[in-house]
C-alpha cells in the first residue's frame, strides 16, 4: 500500500492520522458511532463491494439480449436482481457504447459514481484534472487512458449532478462467441465501466 | 456556490495520472474517515447536499490541493461542529466533553441493511414538468453563495431536454435545511461548441441532471 500519492506530504499524512484517531476516540466516547460498524463499512468497500459486481452485470448483457433491452429501460432494477443496490446506486441509468457513440461518466462538483456495481471510486476519478477536463476535453482524456475515437465517432459526457448514477455498458470484444458469462465478465474493467477504457481483450492474468 | 468544488471546464490541472493496481484505500486513516463520516451520516443530523456544501464551503484553493478524504474529513469536522457534536477544543485536548446524544445510532449489525436500503432522492411528482423530452431550455445564471448543483460552465447556455426523470429533493434548498422541496430533475443534452465555443473538441456533448428550477425555456 503506498502512502506517497501526489496530493500527501509525509508529515500532513502523520498528523492527519493523529487527528483522525483523537476524532474517532471522541466519537466512539460520546456514543456516536460503534467502532466494529465502521470496521464493517471499511470491510464492505474494501472487500465485498467492487467492479466485478459491474462486470457480471456487463456480461449478462453481452449475452442475453433480452435482459441488454431491459437494462437499458430500467437499471435499477435489472442490477437489484444481482442484489447490487442502495446507497449510491439508488437511481441507476446504463448508457450503451456502441461504434458510432462512445459515452464517459464524471463529476464535475464532487465525486458521485455508482458504489453498489462499481465500489469506491479511484483517486483520478476525484482528483481536479479528471473533473475538470473530462466535459471540456474528453477525448483528449480518454487519450491518456489509451481511448482514441475517430472524428465520427459522438462523446457524451455524463456529468452526475443529480442522484442519477451512471454505468457504461462497454462494447463486446470481437471473437469472444465462444466464451462463457462468466470468462467474459472478466473482459469487463472497472473502466471500461466508466467509460474511460474499453473492455479487454484478454483476460488479465 | 462558486467554489473550487465547481471544477468543469478549469484549466491548468495536469494529466489525469491514474495508479496502477490502487488500493481501496491509501492508509489506515482514509478508511477510518470515509466509514466515521458514512457512519455519522446514518445518525440522520444532516444531509447528503448539506454534507456536500460542508465539503465544498472552504478557501478553494484550498479545496483543489486537498486529497479526497483530506476533504471529507474537513467537511465532516465542519457537520460536527455545526450541530454541537463536537466542540471547541476537544479534539485538539482528546477530552470529550458532554453534548447531547445524536438522533440515531447505528449498530455494526444494521450497516449491511442501510446501505442495502440506501437513501432514495426520489419523491412523489407533484404537478406537472414544465419541459417535455425535445424541448430547447437555457440554463439561468445565476451565483447562490450557497449550494448548487447548477455547474457555472452551463449557466447561460442552450441544451435540449433528453429525459424527465421525475420529482428529486431539491439540493438548493435541502442543503440549507428549508426542507426537501421536490422539483422536476431533467437529463439535459448540451453540445460541446455551445459549451465551449470554438475551443471544443469536434463531435462532443455533455449530459447533465438539472431541475427544473435552473432552467429557461430557450
Amino acid at each position: 500500500m503506498s502512502h506517497d500519492h501526489s496530493h500527501e506530504e509525509g508529515s500532513a499524512l502523520s498528523d492527519t492520522a493523529l487527528r483522525v484517531k483523537a476524532l474517532e476516540s471522541l466519537l466512539v466516547e460520546k456514543g456516536y458511532v460503534d467502532p466494529a460498524a465502521l470496521d464493517q463499512l471499511i470491510d464492505i468497500y474494501e472487500n465485498k463491494v467492487g467492479p466485478r459486481n459491474g462486470a457480471a452485470v456487463i456480461a449478462r448483457a453481452w449475452v442475453d439480449p433480452e435482459f441488454k433491452v431491459r437494462l437499458l429501460e430500467d437499471a435499477t432494477n435489472c442490477i437489484k436482481e444481482f442484489g447490487f443496490e442502495g446507497r449510491q446506486g439508488e437511481h441507476m441509468e446504463v448508457k450503451e457504447n456502441t461504434p458510432q457513440i462512445h459515452n464517459m461518466v464524471v463529476c464535475t462538483l464532487c465525486s458521485c459514481y455508482p458504489w453498489p456495481v462499481l465500489g469506491l471510486p479511484p483517486v483520478w476519478y476525484k482528483a481536479a484534472p479528471y473533473r475538470s477536463r473530462a466535459v471540456s476535453e474528453p477525448r483528449a482524456v480518454l487519450g491518456e487512458f489509451g481511448v482514441k475515437l475517430g472524428d465520427d465517432v459522438e462523446v457524451r459526457v455524463w456529468d452526475s449532478t443529480a442522484e442519477l448514477r451512471y454505468l457504461i455498458l462497454p462494447m463486446r470484444p470481437e471473437n469472444t462467441e465462444d466464451l462463457s458469462e462468466e470468462e467474459l465478465a472478466l473482459l469487463v474493467s472497472r473502466d471500461s465501466m466508466i467509460g474511460t477504457g474499453i473492455a479487454l481483450t484478454e483476460a488479465p492474468s | 456556490m462558486n467554489g473550487g468544488q465547481d471544477l468543469g471546464g478549469k484549466h491548468g490541472l495536469g494529466p489525469i495520472n491514474p495508479e496502477a493496481n490502487e488500493p481501496v484505500f491509501h492508509g489506515e486513516w482514509e478508511e477510518r474517515v470515509f466509514a466515521l463520516t458514512v457512519a455519522m451520516g446514518f445518525c440522520g443530523e444532516w444531509n447528503i447536499d448539506a454534507a456536500r456544501f460542508a465539503r465544498e464551503n472552504r478557501d478553494p484553493a484550498d479545496y483543489i490541493k486537498a486529497s479526497y478524504y483530506h476533504v471529507w474529513l474537513y467537511g465532516l469536522l465542519a457537520l460536527l461542529r455545526e450541530r454541537e457534536l463536537l466542540l471547541d477544543g476537544e479534539l485538539e485536548s482528546g477530552v470529550a466533553q458532554e453534548t447531547r446524544p445524536a438522533k440515531n445510532q447505528p449498530k455494526a449489525e444494521e450497516v449491511l441493511s442501510k446501505l442495502k436500503l440506501g437513501g432514495s432522492c426520489l419523491r412523489e411528482t407533484s404537478g406537472v414538468p414544465e419541459f417535455s423530452v425535445g424541448d430547447k431550455i437555457t440554463a439561468k445564471n445565476i451565483s447562490p453563495k450557497t449550494h448548487t448543483r447548477l455547474p457555472a460552465y452551463t449557466r447561460g447556455k442552450t441544451g435540449i431536454v433528453s429525459a424527465v426523470n421525475g420529482c428529486f429533493v431539491f439540493p438548493d434548498s435541502n442543503a440549507q435545511f428549508y426542507g426537501e422541496d421536490p422539483k422536476y430533475c431533467y437529463s439535459v443534452r448540451f453540445e460541446g461548441n455551445e459549451l465551449w465555443g470554438p475551443d471544443a473538441e469536434p463531435n462532443s456533448c455533455v449530459y447533465l441532471d438539472m431541475w427544473e428550477p435552473y432552467l429557461d425555456r430557450a
